[in-house]
This record gives C-alpha cells, structure tokens and sequence, in this order.
C-alpha cells in the first residue's frame, strides 16, 4: 500500500516536472546549432514522417556536460553540433554509441564521418581566405601557409582563438605540418594581424571591406548571409570582398561539418536515425546550403547561385576525428603564440 | 530556527559549493600552462575592469544619485527614475549595439572619412573594443545599481543629520562627502558590490571584445582544452578574490553602525539650483541617459523595425510569456528567501550562520554556465540516485524529476541572484534601529510576528526594490536558461543570444527590444516606491 503510493507519488511527480517520456513517436535533440538553423527543416521532418521533434538548443560543450551529469538517464536521442571536434570528444568520453545505416553509408562521404560509426558530418563549413578584390591580386595568394609571410604584415584580419573554427584550423595545420612548424606559423601570422582578434567573422569581413585590413580568414556561409541580409550596409561589404581556395596544389581548404551522433543512452534509436538520415536527404541537404550558405556534404546536390559564384574546391580530406584529437594541443599552442 | 536558516543557506550555495569542490580534482599540466602563457593577462585585465567600473559606477551613480534626491533642477522629476533604465540592458546587448555604431566599419566613422576623405589610419579613433570600451559598455548597464541603492540611502537620511551639518557650517559639497556620502556607505558599497560581482561575472561583452579576463579564460579552458575541473578552479578563484574584497570592506567597518538614531524626520529641502549649476546638472543627468539607454535603444528599435514583419510572429509572444513567468516565479523566491535569510542572521549572528548567508550570496559573482554546471552536477546526481534505488527496489525507473525542468532553471536563478535580494533586503534591515526589535519584544512578539509586523512594513521599500530588481536580473539572464531549459522552451534572452551570436544583429533586436521594454515598468515603479517611502515616512511623522 505504501509501496504503491510513494511509486504512483514519485512517478506522478516527475510526470508533472517532465512530461516528456520515450513515445515511439518521438525523437529529443540536443542541438549547437541555435533554433533558426534548424527548427525549420525539423518542421519539414515533422510534416513527412508524423515523429514529433523536441528541441534544447546551446553551446556544444555546455549540452556535453549536460548529457555527462544526466548519464543514462538523458532523454536526448541526438547530439548535433557545429564541429566535428566536438562530436569527437562526445565519442572519446562515451556519450555516443555507434549504430549503422545504409542510408548514411551511401549519402555522406567517407570521410566526414566517423571511422567506427558513432556519428556523421551532415553540413559542410569551408574556411577559405576572402580577399578584397580591388586591393588583392588572387594570384599572389597560394596557401593557409603562406600567410606567414611578412609582405602581409597588417593586412591579415581574423577572430579569436577562443573561436573553435579557429581551433580546428590550427589542429589541421598540425596534422599537415606538425607541431613545431605549425606553431612557428601561428607566431609569424600573429604579427601579420591588422588588429589583435575581436569580434565574430562578419566582423573581420566588415573590417577589411573598410580597409582595415586585405585578408580575412573566415567562414564562407558568413559572406553568404552578408549577402543576402536586409541591411544595405552589410551587403555592400559583402559585394566587394571575393573567395580564394587556399591549398589547392597541395592538401585542400580547410573544412569542418556540422554533424549528428546517437546518443548512448538514446530510447528513440530507429526515429533518432530516421531523423539523422532524413538529414543526409536531398531536401534536407539543400535546405543547408539555401538557409545558411553552408555546403552539403554531397557532391550531387544543387548549392545555389551564391554558393556556385565562388566556384568548385578541393577540400582537405583530413580525418575529422584529428580535429577532435588535436583541439586541445592547438589551443595551447595558440596560447603560446601570443594569438589572443 | 537556527538550523533551518543554516540548512536554506547552504542549500542555496550547493552550486557554489560543488564548484569550489573542483578545487580538489587533479587538472595534469594545465595550470602550469596557463600560469606560463596566458593567465597574466587574465588577471591584469579583469583588475583593470574591475577597477575601471568601480570608479565609472561611483561616479555616475552617487552623483546622478545626489542630484535627483538632493538638487532641484530641470527635468529631475523624470530622471529621477528614467536613470534606472540601463539596468533593463542586457550588458551583451549595448556592447553589440555600440560596436555596431563605432566600428571602424560603422556609419560613425564611415561618415567622417566619407566627409574628411580619410583612409584607414589617417586618424585615431576609440577602439570600441577593447578593455576601456568593456569598461564603458558595463559602466552604463551597472551603474544603475549603485545609483538604485545610495538614492535609497541619500532620501531616507533624516534631515537632522544633514540639518546639523549645515549648522555646523558646511555648505552643501562639504555635506554631501563629510556625512552624506560616509552614512550611505553601506548602500553604496552594497550597490558597488553587485554592480563588481556582475563586471566580473561578464561573459558576453569582453568575449565579444576580444578582452582575455579571467571570465573569457574560464571558458577556453573548460571549451577548446576540454577541462571543466580547471574551468571551475578559475571560477573558484574568481569567487575567493570577491569573498576577500567583500569580507575586507566590512571588516574596514567593523563596530560602525549606520541605523538612524532619531525617529523624527523632516522632509528634505532640495537645493535649488539655478542658471549654469542647474544647466551642468541637467546635462550629466541627460548624457548618462542618453548613452545609458536612449542611444542603444533607439539604435534596437530601427532594427526592429527593418525586420519587424517576419521576426515577430505568433511564437515571439510565448517567448515573451515564457521569460515574463520565469522572472516572476524566480523574483518571489528570492524575495521570501533572502528575507528569511537575511532576518535570520539579524536574530542569530552566529559565525556559522553568517558564513553560510555570504557563501549563498556568492554566486552572482560566478559566470551563469559555471552556475549553471554546479546546479546540473548535483540535480543530475539525486535524479540519478533516487532512479538507481527505484529500479533495484521495485523495478520502476523515475528517470529524470528535476533535471532539465523548470525547477532546475528556477534553482539556477536563486542561486545567481539571491546576491541582489540580499543585499537590498539587508540594507533595508540594517537601517533599522535594533532597538525596535526591542520594543517589538517587549511587546510579545515572537520573531515571525516581529518580522511580519514591525520589519516588513517598514522594509517595504526595500523588499519590493529586491523583487523588481531580480525580476530584471532573471529577464536578462542567459546562460543557466540556456543549458538547464526544459525541451521546447526558449526565452527573450536565448531568442536574443542566439541570433546576435550568429551576428544576426538585426534580427536580435526584436527580442532585445522586448527585454529592454519588459524590464522598463519594474524599473519606474521601483523608482516611485522609493520617492514613496519617503513621503510615507514624512505623513507618519505628521502622525505622530
């Protein structure tokens, strides 16, 4: 008698406190990539297949530590985030179980997922040199590398280090280069800074549209929302900044995705997979491109006119797990080369 | 009584606790990397901010606060509370809106090169972003603070003392430093100390300013190393610096006593100023205002215009409902809980008790995700114990109860800001002369009945200054909300972050906008509570 009382007691509690319990159709998403770059295609996903999506959206590694503390006990199915260094170390400290499908196998490129299966890259994020068109002769840019030479002294304008895309940069030039070259490198490109690091990537853009500096490192799908926002001023930046693919003769432009893993404790797996490869679709896929400027991770998809402008490149095919790997090792050597 | 004061005070400070406890886990190479690299800085930096507010909000806002209690002059009527209007920015937002209009790229310094035919580097500017710029940004949304509470102090000073000073001689300055300014010390330092604690807890305009302090560091470490334990030791660090500051000044009081001695009070006649004094004063008033709020403001609202028709929809209303609830809820709690608090250590100031209160009052000092994780820790721990025992003993699982409700996110608040009910309510409290509660037991009251019909009637200014100003404190609030959030539930700040994070600034500004409107009404009616409270005290007089 009161055995049943305090159950029907504590569940009836948690049912007022939570009323989100496994349904079949059902699937909880734990999101980096904030609500208006997502919400819409999860409607889409809502509309097709009758499963329910609920969203928490945040920063990737505060949504980490969430799942961490909440064990199996969580009730997110999928980890979406905006890195693939991220999805790593949710793999590396066991939040993420593999799971397999041939949907995804046949979609989504070898390399932007992950080797043993526990998660995939599903949009790609370009960090190409942006050069403005009347002060820079494409011609005289060649690599990531290269802008350690001192002739771009002042003229070079990107964010902080504390900015993960920035991270993942310098973890993919250890990867190429090693440590000690890649550090050497940071330090030299450090003194070829226009202004120390501040702001976010629209903002480096925005500078060197006003002539403060000649070279932006920066996000592409940045310079495309520039494009088309409704603020004159942020396009006529845009109009005059143009896209150089750095590496091409060697291993490729530097790019990170934005991807999804299944999470350990998941109770929706198959409408967690369905979501995941509903993802990896044609629509879906172009949506990346047409809602964020980002690009699919297939080759066989339309990318749009603001995207097709810049033109094809050869991305480097690095494993994204090293991203991961090396984030933490970069950081420190950003550290140590004085980039704030 | 007393344990369960002590017992409601630690409760409070769990999320504290449980960050002071990652001082104990091993953190490998990481500190000696950052004390070799980086750490410098970070503290330079967050000393120079803190120095750099300290002086910006003290004079700013003791003397916004001198002017509208004790000058007469044009327009003081509105000032007097449209100077409390600041405080409904969120920090991040003003530093974003500033940057907007200021940037090398912005329409300021576009017009004066299109007008001058200047180049990059033919002349200097201000560099919005750097450390001064932060100083500035959080200087104009924090000095409210200081202004809100030595007003206070300034209109309920009995004009006795004043009274005696001019008669002693000194003219309105003298008066003002001599014993004006020393008897509303605690207010403050009380409004000082949050507005501190709060520079200090900022994450989102030194991170948006490229400013490495000690905040900015918190998270480099806990994100790109992937540490939380060192994360939480810097954060750990930060707290046991603002412990020391604060535990230094009221020891720098000691035996003083601030209550007023004399029941009879008089109504205070404002000096009347006149031609160049009355223009000056008006002028300060109005540029801190102009800066403050209305610049900023007006800077939201043409956004908000430009994007209006397919920003604002039917979902932007239960966003609006959704941070007006929370704030609402979170205020009460931590009214009620800072009066019993506070109250509590006024019938019992016992060393145990009083440490307790202040490590309660801690946590405004700490950055909301770092608060955030200390509420997430523990809720996750008991869900998952009382899970764990469900399944063995009757094979039922409870899953999650608090974790990921509005409970937790509620939780996170108090803990964040029972700072700003404390301090207010003990300011208010401390103004009482205990020897009403003698009288009051004299009289047969037990404690409860004291507080509720002695102390409350009289607080009542300064209880219903605490409701609002967490009520404000909860609107703006973004980084608990975020990562404790139930599933499908957003706020005016996350919509608001989350787009301006983007460097969609355009479309922030609607929900930005809303924050700033939402937060205006508790502001005015907080400022005619205060100029009430005064008028009251002056009819009981007439009374009596």
């Amino acid at each position: 008698m009161l055995k049943t009382a305090l159950i029907a007691g504590v569940v009836g509690l948690s049912s007022l406190l939570n009323p989100l319990m496994a349904n079949a159709n059902e699937v909880n998403l734990y999101s980096a990539r904030i609500e208006a770059l997502i919400k819409p295609i999860l409607d889409e996903f809502t509309a097709e297949t009758g499963i329910r999506v609920n969203l928490v959206t945040g920063g990737a590694d505060e949504l980490l530590q969430r799942l961490q503390s909440e064990g199996r006990n969580t009730p997110a199915d999928i980890l979406l985030t905006t890195d693939a260094g991220r999805l790593h170390r949710a793999k590396e400290v066991g939040l993420l179980q593999a799971f397999a499908s041939e949907t995804l196998e046949r979609n989504i490129p070898e390399n932007y997922r992950d080797p043993e299966g526990y998660w995939v890259g599903l949009s790609m994020r370009a960090r190409p040199i942006m050069y403005v068109r009347d002060r820079v002769d494409p011609s005289t840019l060649s690599s990531y590398e290269d802008l350690a030479d001192p002739r771009w002294k002042g003229k070079i304008c990107t964010r902080s280090s504390s900015n993960v895309y920035n991270q993942s940069l310098v973890a993919a030039m250890m990867a190429a280069n090693g440590e000690a070259a890649t550090e050497q490198w940071a330090r030299a490109l450090v003194n070829n800074f226009a202004r120390p690091p501040r702001g976010g990537d629209r903002d480096q853009i925005k500078a060197a549209a006003a002539g403060q500096c000649d070279l932006v490192i920066a996000n592409t799908y940045y310079l495309a929302g520039m494009l088309t926002d409704n603020d004159p001023a942020e396009r006529q930046a845009a109009e005059v900044i143009d896209v150089f693919w750095p590496n091409q003769q060697d291993r490729g432009t530097h790019v990170n995705v934005s991807g999804a893993g299944l999470t350990a404790a998941a109770r929706n797996r198959d409408a967690a997979i369905a979501l995941i490869e509903f993802l990896s679709g044609d629509r879906a896929q172009q949506w990346y491109a047409e809602a964020n400027g980002e690009y699919p991770v297939r080759d066989d998809i339309e990318i749009g006119e603001i995207l097709s402008q810049w033109g094809d490149f050869k991305a480097d095919p690095l494993d994204m797990s090293i991203l991961g790997d090396n984030n933490a090792q970069a950081l420190r050597l950003m550290d140590r080369a004085g980039w704030r | 009584m007393e344990i369960s004061i002590l017992t409601l005070a630690m409760l409070l400070a769990l999320p504290v606790i449980v960050v002071l406890a990652f001082v104990f886990v091993p953190t490998g190479d990481i500190w000696h990397h950052l004390a070799s690299t980086v750490l410098k800085d970070y503290v330079v930096n967050s000393l120079w901010l803190m120095l750099g507010v300290a002086i910006g909000t003290l004079l700013l806002g003791v003397s916004a606060a001198w002017l509208t209690s004790m000058c007469q002059f044009p327009g003081r009527g509105v000032f007097e509370w449209a100077l409390l209007l600041p405080l409904a920015m969120p920090a991040y937002i003003i530093a974003y809106t500033y940057t907007g209009m200021l940037d090398f790229a912005g329409p300021v310094q576009s017009t004066l090169r299109d007008w001058f035919g200047w180049g990059f580097g033919d002349y200097w500017f201000p560099e919005i972003r750097s450390l001064n710029g932060a100083v500035l940004m959080l200087t104009l949304v924090l000095y409210p603070y200081v202004y809100l509470l030595s007003r206070a102090a300034f209109l309920s000073q009995s004009i006795c003392v004043l009274d005696v000073s001019r008669t002693l001689g000194n003219g309105p300055w003298r008066t003002f430093w001599l014993v004006a300014v020393p008897l509303a010390r605690p207010a403050i330092i009380a409004g000082l100390s949050l507005a501190l604690m709060e520079a200090l807890a900022d994450y989102g305009t030194v991170q948006f300013f490229g400013v490495p302090t000690f905040t900015t560091g918190i998270f480099r470490t806990w994100f790109g190393m992937g540490s939380s334990a060192a994360a939480a030791q810097l954060a750990a660090g930060l707290m046991i610096f603002v412990f020391a500051l604060i535990f230094i000044e009221r020891y720098s009081r000691r035996q003083a006593r601030y209550h007023h001695t004399s029941r009879r009070h008089q109504d205070l006649r404002r000096y009347q100023l006149t031609g160049l004094s009355a223009f000056l004063a008006f002028l300060l008033c109005f540029l801190i205002l102009f800066f403050g709020f209305l610049l900023p403001a007006g800077q939201l609202l043409s956004w908000t215009i430009s994007v209006a028709d397919y920003v604002i929809d039917a979902q932007f209303l239960s966003l609006v409902m959704n941070s007006l609830k929370l704030a609402a809820i979170a205020a009460c709690l931590a009214l009620v809980l800072a009066l019993f608090l506070a109250y509590g250590y006024r019938l019992f100031p016992s060393r145990p008790i009083r440490f307790a209160v202040r490590l309660a009052g801690m946590g405004y000092a700490i950055p909301g995700a770092v608060i955030a994780v200390g509420v997430m820790i523990p809720f996750a721990w008991i869900d998952n114990t009382v899970d764990s025992w469900a399944r063995q003993s009757f094979d039922v699982s409870t899953g999650l109860i608090l974790s990921g409700t509005l409970v937790a996110v509620t939780f996170a608040y108090l803990t964040r800001f029972l700072a700003v009910s404390l301090q207010t309510v003990e300011s208010g409290l401390g103004k009482i002369t205990p020897s009403m509660d003698e009288a009051g037991r004299s009289l047969g009251f037990k404690p409860v009945q004291l507080l509720s019909r002695v102390h409350v009637p009289m607080l009542r200014g300064s209880l219903l200054t605490a409701l609002l100003l967490v009520f404000v404190d909860v609107l703006k609030e973004l980084p608990a909300t975020l990562i404790l959030r139930p599933f499908n539930f957003n706020t005016l700040a996350v919509r608001a972050f989350e787009l301006a994070s983007d460097e969609r600034l355009a479309e922030a500004a609607p929900a930005a906008l809303a924050i700033v409107l939402a937060g205006i009404i508790p502001v005015i009616i907080i400022s005619k509570t205060i100029t009430r409270s005064r008028q009251i005290a002056a009819e009981h007089r007439d009374i009596a």
